[in-house]
């Protein structure tokens, strides 16, 4: 069963990269899916074009190849229809909810989707922006379907899903509510993608409970819980997998005896009988015939395929080694549970049920995905494998699991052979990289999934808020040592989520010596004690916690949201007060020197402040206050009452006062009419200024002193050095030394007393936010300490003008929106907490670290990142799983205190291959970004470029050590990595880290401050920008959004190979598009998308794509704006000609061709082969 | 048997290094507190520290403020009895001091950018390579100190009874 399953879905994903051109929807598909299939036979029979160990790998070993590949076949004559009953008969559960315990948790589930429905609205008026780059489809694809599944209308994931495709998502409800029946009758286009996480879990699961339940859950009341629970899950769910994961702690003990691979099978030989017993219970026998077709082709092909192809085998194996897995655990799932035990006859129909929507969906994909492709293909499957594609690394995450028995052993016994010769892992395949010409995947690229067993996978953490660099923890720092990568995790604590639970108690459950909170990846000792999953201590539950208010029931403290959800959200007593909540306070402090003036910003700032006065976040105790200063400070008095706001002027700057204390910040509905007149004047003001000076130091003093009271946040906006009174600074980049490739000096802060002042400000609560717009040199590497250190963000507008640079202009616009409109939270402290043995050692971001584990944060914002290094200090051993805990205290702008608290588990690994295998590349990449930018101010610029080459030259030797018989002339990295020397090479040429090329000292710390700040997927564009060819969008593999069709063009790789004469491009740089106009470029895209009769008459400065009404201007507008849609800050477009000179611009960031300054690509990659081979 | 000018350097010194294994031993607390500081983070310091003390004080900033102010009498006084030392001529114990301030000068030399004196930056202090640095460089200063009272007190006795 699993294996046509598993084949269908290896088609997918195979194809996915070359079909992503040709996965059409529509009629128009039939030439595309043609060749698709080709290249799909072809990949198949003709043997493996793509992986050369493999057919390797059937010679060396035939016994192991042909038990796997021999099993399926066997199995499938036999299995199909048992599975097929099981689903009938689980189907009819659930319609006619005959069987008690399932409808009992099947109730539970509604009710909590319900509660999840009301009391958890957390959503931050950034649905889309979410959906879209929360999309890392596989938790949270997993999350949708299979969490809440049964809750139709209200489901919260659902709709978070439905944003960012709509097409895709449809099904996935459909089925869940609609039953098996539906999934098996009408299969949806759907099914191919979930199910192959599914597929992947499955597979996965069998051994992984193995490890995870080994240790610790010493009694069967445990198990008890567990498997209730998963259960219920299965039933509600529908899902295939959820089966697997229900019938879990079985295949624990029959894995836990024979321990070698091959008994496994043979377990799973004599499990396969008893669910066939159960075929004839099938009810419905409508569903039972089509999907018994569908198996039956699956079966034929398969078996096929695992005989003939080199190609399959490695893929067969994977599956066989999942398959008496999955198998085993259903069949022997009733065994253990005990209220089936009771009584056989009903028992076993229950038993079998959740194993059976498996084969159905299963089928499904492979029926459809492959023979009767066409409808599958039409709609959804574009979409979703552009999702699910990505996760190649992912996937291959768990496939490695079923053959983990056999690979240990092979590893211990063979060495550094087992790479080679067992059938491996995707992400452990090795690569060629110096001869694998496209190595960046059509499809953006997403975050591994942790090798979990199912059920902890579902309730994991979304990878957008917690992502690690290794999915697998190495057991001790040697292993971390030896496997040369970064070990640190990459928070995004704050994001913008569209469904949280939150949560409402008296007393918050806690660890009593740890103080972590009650999460999913405890494990309850009985109904009154929990193992806390930290530090290991055994705690009461309190009474409270008994009581489960989604299910109103008591006794099942396993059930409270904050044992299924990893992400949660309580409301904070006053335990978590020191003083009253603060209200929100905002104060402006505006440079109105005549440099400012003549920048204009005031205009756009007021204009925006005016816009957005109503949608500030707060309560009815907000309050707002201005100040402005150029050789002066202005305080303004807009206390209620008065007619006018009165402006007051300290001159006095070398001994700051407060001229009237009280009346300078003022409630902002009661003062609103006063603060609109001073908002309307204030552009105006200024006009006539002569004042050159900047008083900056004095007046952000001054500003400390207002806000100190309360805390808040404060908005400084500068144009230029600041040149007196405390804090003054001097010019001190010398623009010769721009593009030396020598010396980078002066990245580190002039003076400490913005650094004392932020210091002050993070004491008093009060975040500074800095806004620079300057056309000059304002030494932001000294200014930028004043946010740093008070959590605050950091803007940067390099040649600010409102006239004379409208898209820096538009830019402020924008990004004004966002910043005033956006959550916020105040007088936050965020504690990291993870397992016992693990420990914090370096943070990177915007805060102070108050002490070894808890960050001190003024003001929390949604787009705020943070990295950890992490150290292993202790071995381990003892443990298979550790967790990271988050915990974000902060007072919400309606002054509430609340707490998030995510939750991230992941398996600890003892063989250097399974830390390999779960590198997250993307992940390590920041974090070594973050560590660059410490040792380029620590130490020097050459010095974090030199760490940063020899990071992946100490990886890839130590893994080239680790497959001793391949040859040493090439260079191998595991297809985990396989994108790491890339990204390295597009740090270096990042403008934070670059040498040789004309770099303005203030852009480069700039970008080293969105380094540290930025969240990982922000980041990531800014590293590695998507290239997209624009000039030729179809709707092939569109995907759908609130009725629009967005188009998704394949990735192009970064190099002017790429660029045809004849194309036009975007390029997605995170903060700034790029479109790239050919000279050859059809004219009638140049009419249709920009307006413009031919190439010559495209003006120099275009940063809008008019509003035609041609289909291809359509198309390129709302693939813009989906791209847009997916961040909080709004890119500003550039069309950039082939021949003006602003093309310098577009260029530089091709970061695989070669600059006078830099390497290429391919020489990057011999420089590392040199360096490894020294 | 003479009071000579090399015996009352080796009292001196005897005397102050006495004072610098206490400014050693209270450096490795400072550390060793802020290491562990988050079991009861507010009120350790509060009484040293009373003009900051409010609510959010940071013991951090104390700490290091504390520890800064110790740190330049420390320098301070060693650089004074080494140069007493080589105006008593006594080179094999200048010797032995010359690393320890060569040490000195470089730390002081390679501080961080600060406005007034000192060598800890809150901002970093809890960066774990630094913390771990900063507390073996108390534990190693301690066993100098240590090593050197003893070779002080011989080295006066030696000189008193020898003259």
């Amino acid at each position: 069963m699993q294996v046509p399953s598993g084949y269908g879905l290896y088609h997918q994903n195979y194809i996915a990269p070359s079909g992503h051109y040709s996965q059409g929807p529509g009629k128009m598909t039939s030439l595309p899916l043609d060749t698709q299939r080709d290249d799909y036979y072809s990949g198949l029979y003709t043997g493996s074009t793509q992986n050369v160990v493999t057919p390797s790998t059937v010679n060396q070993q035939p016994g192991a190849q042909q038990m796997y590949s021999r099993g399926p076949p066997a199995v499938v004559g036999s299995t199909p229809g048992s599975f097929r009953g099981a689903a009938a008969s689980s189907a009819s559960h659930l319609h006619t909810s005959a069987s008690p315990p399932y409808s009992s948790f099947v109730n539970h589930y509604n009710s909590s989707a319900l509660y999840s429905a009301n009391s958890s609205v957390a959503s931050q008026g950034f649905p889309s922006t979410c959906g879209h780059y929360a999309m890392s489809t596989v938790s949270n694809a997993v999350y949708p379907s299979v969490s809440y599944p049964s809750l139709p209308a209200g489901d919260p994931y659902g709709q978070m899903f439905t944003s960012q495709s709509t097409p895709p998502v449809r099904p996935v409800t459909d089925n869940s509510f609609s039953g098996q029946n539906t999934a098996i009758s009408h299969p949806s286009p759907l099914p191919p993608p979930p199910s192959q996480q599914y597929h992947q879990q499955q597979s996965l699961s069998g051994y992984n409970t193995l490890s995870w339940s080994a240790p610790g859950l010493p009694s069967s009341a445990q198990d008890n819980l567990i498997r209730n629970h998963t259960g219920s899950l299965a039933t509600t769910s529908n899902t295939p997998t959820n089966t697997v994961a229900g019938s879990l702690p079985c295949p624990v003990m029959q894995n836990v005896l024979p321990p070698k691979s091959s008994p496994t099978v043979s377990s799973s030989a004599s499990a396969r009988t008893p669910p066939t017993a159960n075929r004839p219970v099938e009810p419905v026998a409508s569903v039972a015939q089509p999907s018994e077709q569908l198996q039956q082709k699956g079966v034929d092909s398969s078996s096929t395929t695992s005989s003939a192809s080199p190609m399959p085998n490695s893929y067969d194996a994977l599956e066989g080694g999942s398959y008496p897995d999955m198998l085993s655990s259903s069949a022997s799932s009733p065994a253990p549970d005990p209220a089936p035990e009771s009584d056989p006859a009903p028992a076993s129909a229950p038993a079998s049920a959740p194993a059976a929507p498996q084969p159905s969906k299963m089928a499904k994909p492979f029926g459809y995905g492959y023979p009767t492709l066409q409808p599958g293909y039409q709609n959804a499957t574009a979409p979703l494998n552009s999702g699910v594609q990505p996760s190649n690394p992912v996937y291959s995450g768990f496939q490695q699991y079923p053959q983990y028995p056999g690979m240990n052993q092979l590893s211990s016994s063979l060495g550094g052979l087992s790479l080679q010769s067992s059938p491996q892992p995707e992400s452990l395949r090795p690569v060629n990289l110096t001869q694998e010409r496209n190595i960046l995947p059509m499809t953006p690229v997403w975050a591994p999934v942790p090798n979990l067993n199912l059920e902890l996978r579902k309730l994991n953490c979304s990878p957008d808020s917690f992502r690690c660099t290794l999915t697998n923890i190495p057991q001790t720092q040697a292993l971390l040592n030896k496997a040369k990568l970064p070990l640190g995790l990459l928070l995004h604590p704050f994001r913008d989520l569209t469904q949280l639970p939150v949560i409402t108690s008296n007393t918050i459950v806690r660890c009593r010596s740890c103080r972590t909170y009650i999460n999913p990846f405890v494990s309850f000792i009985d109904q009154r004690r929990w193992k806390c999953n930290l530090c290991y201590r055994v705690n009461d539950v309190p009474e409270e916690f008994m009581y489960n208010p989604l299910t109103r029931s008591y006794g099942e403290p396993h059930k409270r949201p904050e044992v299924q959800n990893s992400t949660v959200e309580f409301i904070a007593s006053s335990d978590y007060m020191l003083r009253p909540p603060q209200p929100a306070v905002y104060l402006f402090v505006l440079d109105v020197s005549h440099n400012a003036v003549e920048a204009g910003y005031l205009t756009i700032l007021c204009q925006s402040l005016l816009e957005n006065l109503d949608k500030l976040p707060g309560d009815s105790r907000t309050r707002i206050g201005f100040m402005t200063f150029d050789s002066t400070i202005h305080f303004y008095n807009l206390q209620e009452g008065l007619s006018q706001p009165q402006m007051l002027i300290v001159s006095d700057i070398d001994d700051v006062f407060l001229p009237t204390p009280d009346s300078l910040l003022v409630n902002l509905y009661e003062s609103k009419e006063l603060i609109k007149d001073l908002l309307n004047a204030l552009p105006n003001m200024f006009t006539n200024t002569r004042e050159t000076h900047s008083a900056l130091g004095p007046a952000l003093q001054a500003a400390f002193k207002l806000m100190s009271p309360t805390g808040g946040r404060v908005s400084v906006f500068q144009t230029q050095l600041p040149s007196l009174g405390a804090g003054l600074l001097q010019s001190r980049e010398d623009p010769n030394q721009r593009s030396s490739t020598k010396v980078v000096q002066h990245l580190g802060p002039a003076t400490d007393f913005y650094k004392k002042l932020a210091l002050d400000c993070s004491g008093q609560q009060t975040a500074v936010d800095l806004f620079l717009l300057s056309s000059q040199y304002s030494d932001l590497a000294s200014l930028a300490c004043m946010s740093k250190y008070s959590a605050g963000c950091i803007y940067y507008y390099p040649s600010f003008h409102y006239t004379h640079n409208p898209s820096q202009a538009e830019k402020l616009q924008k990004d004004l929106k966002r910043y005033l409109t956006r959550k916020i939270g105040f007088e936050a402290v965020m504690r990291i907490r993870c397992t016992k043995g693990l420990s914090m050692h370096t943070f990177h971001g915007n805060f102070f670290v108050r002490s070894t584990d808890l960050l001190s944060l003024a003001n929390i914002n949604p787009d705020a990142g943070f990295a950890v290094q992490l150290s292993i200090e202790e071995s381990l051993t003892d443990t298979s799983l550790v967790c990271f805990q988050t915990a974000l205290l902060y007072t919400s702008s309606k002054g509430e205190r609340r707490i998030r608290v995510h939750t991230l588990c992941l398996p600890v690994v003892s063989s250097l291959a399974d830390v390999y295998a779960g590198v997250d590349v993307q992940a390590a990449i920041c974090l070594l970004a973050n560590m660059a930018v410490d040792r380029s101010v620590s130490s020097s610029l050459s010095d974090a470029r030199d760490a940063l080459v020899n990071a992946v030259v100490d990886s890839l030797s130590a893994y080239g050590s680790t497959i001793s018989n391949l040859q040493h002339s090439a260079l191998i990295a595991p297809c985990s990595l396989k994108l790491f020397p890339l990204y390295v090479l597009a740090l270096l040429k990042q403008k934070a880290f670059r040498t040789g090329t004309s770099t303005r000292l203030d852009d480069r710390v700039y970008a080293m401050c969105q380094i540290k700040s930025q969240p990982l997927v922000h980041l990531m564009k800014m590293i590695h920008p998507n290239l997209y060819r624009i000039d030729r969008l179809t709707d092939e593999g569109a995907v759908h959004v609130n009725d629009r069709v967005v188009p998704q063009p394949p990735l192009q790789k970064l190099s002017a190979e790429k660029l045809t004469r004849d194309g036009a491009f975007l390029m997605d740089c995170g903060s700034v598009f790029y479109i790239w106009i050919g000279k050859g470029c059809d004219n009638n895209f140049i009419e249709d998308v920009l307006g413009c009769p031919d190439f010559a008459s495209i003006p120099q400065k275009m940063t809008h794509l008019p509003e035609l009404d041609t289909l291809s201007s359509e198309r390129a507008r709302s693939f813009i704006t989906w791209l847009r849609d997916s961040r909080p800050l709004s890119p500003i477009l550039h069309v950039v000609k082939d021949e003006s000179p602003a093309k310098t611009e577009f260029f530089q960031h091709l970061i695989e061709d070669r600059t006078e300054a830099a390497f290429s690509y391919y020489e990057f990659l011999l420089h590392i082969q040199q360096q490894i081979c020294k | 048997m003479a009071f000579t000018f090399a015996a009352f350097c080796y009292m001196l010194a005897l005397l102050l290094t006495a004072a610098l294994i206490f400014f050693a031993i209270w450096h490795i607390i400072a550390f060793d507190e802020l290491k562990t500081d988050y079991k009861n983070p507010i009120d350790q310091c509060n009484t040293l520290n009373p003009i900051l003390e409010n609510v959010f004080v940071f013991n951090l900033i104390h700490i290091c403020m504390r520890i800064r102010k110790l740190v330049l009498p420390e320098y301070l006084i060693h650089a004074f009895f080494c140069v007493m030392f080589l105006c008593a001529a006594e080179w094999l114990t200048l010797g032995l001091n010359m690393p320890l301030l060569a040490y000195h000068i470089w730390r002081y030399m390679s501080r961080p950018v600060m406005s007034g004196p000192g060598l800890y930056d809150p901002t970093t202090i809890m960066n774990a390579d630094i913390l771990a640095y900063c507390q073996k460089e108390g534990w190693c200063k301690l066993a100098f100190y240590l090593l050197a009272f003893f070779y002080y007190l011989y080295g006066m006795i030696y000189v008193l009874v020898s003259s």
